[in-house]
């Protein structure tokens, strides 16, 4: 038995192993080609964004596939990680010079920021379930991008000034303001942190969290509350405690996105475009084409429809299109009855089989 | 604007949430799903309105009556082809079917409209009430709509409770497996649901609309949403309880809108959201469930 749980174990570490250096060697012959300037400026620019939605999907596949919670807020944790990491790193400008010192600080505090929202949102919002959860998540999505659109920030002397408008902000002189209420933060853009090395060390980063939390004790506990949340009870995990751990997880992966979204722009401003609902949808549909609970599937999915439409630009415009026929007809065919009589019929399986009778049949004759 | 304007277009408002409510409350009471597409057919029906009223200039009631039609179909085939096939899987699945289909309405409205925002005119041609020397007015699109909600809900609350569709529908919605053994047709009320919760939303469309002008592929999402928050708020599965949500939630957006700001307005909506679920899940009117083992 422990053999072969041993076993069990080499096998997860080996796949998980694979997937790294699958990861490492890809970005490192794509950063090869970089430097010798085989890499066209749009796919360089892409390199970045690549990062931030794997890690946005992997994120939210842990909340989705894992737990077994629709999360429709997943943007509004990654507004909460790039506000608090382009804050940090903006209000750090003149008193630490390194500009990559500058980022490891934001991110360091953004992840944490985003963690204490992730469990300070969790608490309530776990105690509902199914719908109603995923309604009350997209509620806090857009609140959160809603408050920081009115929200202004300011540094002097003093300290940290929060308030609601620029005249009610009562700086001191030589104070400055950094959060401006909808023009949001200017002057993010950080050279030092928004490379594809950096980018791909915080996916391999996040890959190693939510793999080895999935294949640990508190992972199984997690998943057993997915599939029976009552069988879980009674044999004394603590559902609370598991839920919240998960939730606040990805919360937090998803504020290490947004820190890195935030410095690979000029200027953070909240608008539904980058941190409303439909950025949001936009991570989901990321989860379901790779298949929910399959975190390599996110992965692909992110890489594949983000970087799809920016090559083929004819389709471009019917991008969201094609996003929503792919939600539909994934759950269509996962789950429709019909789907699933006709997959049996024609999975690897059977037809293997069909084909190496067929063969035995010509063979007899 | 006074505080009691402020009422009055609350009241208004909250009267449109309350119709599109419906179509939420009598989903998610029968079906069981959250039907996220609901906000896109009111987009779907105000773009039908528009393009008959100010392209073919038919008369407003005409148009209406077509965008019913054009809703109730859409509706129904709405139901047909993605949320049948799911009724015996998971709740996740079908509400991500939702949201896909949602986004397909806007999307497949937004390649024929294009991204321009139009101009919704008024359908309503009613002159506009003056109390008290001026200070308060009401408008004809605020008389109309209002009148439209109580004449709805009678309407509705006869339907559900003399009819015997309706009575199918109670049934279906208290215990779909024992309403199937006593011969009630689940899969035809179902259908029937989705097709009156559309035409209300058409309905709901031409009042929307003409007291908020402004039309693209997205206006029907946020509403939706909200009407669904009042739903919730209300009680789900409750009709009263979906004109209480409606006309409470109303009353509560506009005096935000007024006083406050309106990016205050949307995020103390969704407090509101949050508050109801976390304090009584079940909503002012609803009925509590219980969970079985």
């Amino acid at each position: 038995m422990k053999n072969k749980r041993a076993n069990l174990k080499k096998i997860l570490l080996k796949n998980n192993l694979l997937l790294y250096v699958i990861i490492i060697v890809v970005s490192a012959i794509l950063l090869l080609f970089d430097q010798l300037g085989f890499v066209n400026h749009l796919t360089s620019g892409l390199f970045v964004p690549l990062c931030i939605y794997s890690i946005l999907a992997v994120s939210l596949n842990l909340t989705v596939g894992i737990l077994g919670e629709l999360s429709l807020g997943h943007a509004g944790f990654m507004c909460i990680g790039a506000f608090f990491g382009a804050f940090t790193s903006v209000a750090l400008v003149g008193v630490i010079d390194s500009g990559f010192l500058r980022f490891l600080i934001a991110l360091f505090v953004a992840t944490i920021a985003t963690a204490f929202f992730g469990i300070l949102i969790g608490i309530p919002v776990l105690r509902l379930k199914g719908d109603y959860l995923a309604i009350v998540t997209l509620a806090f999505g857009e609140i959160i991008k809603n408050i920081a659109n009115i929200l202004f920030v300011g540094v002097d002397a003093n300290g940290i000034h929060v308030a609601s408008s620029e005249k009610t902000l009562q700086l001191l002189e030589g104070g400055r303001i950094i959060i401006a209420g909808p023009q949001g933060i200017s002057g993010t853009k950080n050279s030092f942190a928004s490379t594809f090395f950096l980018g791909v060390v915080l996916l391999l980063i996040t890959l190693f969290v939510i793999l080895n939390l999935i294949n640990s004790r508190s992972g199984r506990a997690i998943m057993s509350i997915r599939d029976n949340r009552i069988a879980a009870e009674s044999i004394g995990i603590n559902i609370t405690k598991y839920k919240l751990m998960a939730f606040s997880i990805s919360a937090a992966f998803a504020g290490v996105a947004g820190v890195l979204y935030a410095h690979n722009l000029s200027a953070l401003t909240a608008q539904p475009k980058n941190f409303g609902y439909n950025m949001s949808i936009l991570i989901l549909v990321f989860v379901v084409l790779g298949g929910i609970g399959n975190i390599k599937g996110s992965i692909i999915a992110a890489i594949i429809l983000t970087a799809l439409p920016e090559y083929l630009r004819f389709l471009q415009e019917y991008r969201m299109l094609i996003y929503s026929i792919v939600l539909i007809i994934m759950m269509l065919f996962n789950w429709s009855p019909k789907a699933k009589v006709w997959k049996e019929q024609h999975s690897f399986k059977i037809l293997y089989h069909r084909m190496i009778n067929k063969k035995k049949i010509k063979e007899e004759i | 604007m006074s505080f009691l304007g402020f009422l009055i277009s609350g009241l208004s408002l909250g009267s449109v949430y309350a119709i599109m409510a419906l179509g939420y409350t009598m989903v998610y009471g029968i079906a069981k799903m959250l039907n996220f597409a609901h906000g896109d057919v009111i987009m779907v029906g105000g773009y039908v309105i528009f393009t008959l009223g100010n392209t073919f200039g038919l008369p407003p009631f005409v148009s209406i009556l077509i965008a019913v039609i054009i809703c109730t179909s859409l509706g129904m085939l709405i139901e047909r082809v993605a949320y049948k096939p799911l009724r015996s899987a998971p709740p996740l699945a079908v509400l991500i079917t939702a949201i896909g289909v949602s986004y397909l309405l806007q999307n497949i409205a937004l390649l024929i409209f294009g991204s321009n925002t139009r101009i919704f005119t008024s359908v309503v041609d009613l002159s506009t009430i003056s109390i008290a020397n001026g200070d308060l007015t009401i408008t004809g699109e605020t008389q109309v709509t209002i009148l439209a909600c109580v004449i709805i809900m009678i309407a509705l609350t006869l339907f559900i409770k003399r009819t015997k569709p309706g009575q199918a529908m109670l049934a279906v919605s208290e215990d779909r497996g024992a309403a199937e053994l006593m011969g009630v047709n689940v899969n035809a009320t179902i259908a029937l649901t989705f097709a009156i919760g559309s035409a209300l939303a058409a309905i709901a469309s031409a009042l929307l609309f003409s007291t908020y002008t402004t039309l693209t592929s997205y206006s029907g999402a946020m509403p939706g949403i909200k009407a669904f928050v009042a739903a919730v708020f209300g009680g789900i599965g409750s009709v009263p309880g979906a004109l209480l949500g409606g006309l409470l939630l109303g009353v509560i957006e506009n005096l935000a809108k007024g006083l406050i700001s309106s990016q205050v307005a949307d995020a103390i909506v969704f407090g509101v959201l949050i508050l109801v679920l976390l304090i009584k899940p079940t909503g002012i009117l609803g009925k509590k469930i219980h969970e079985k083992v």
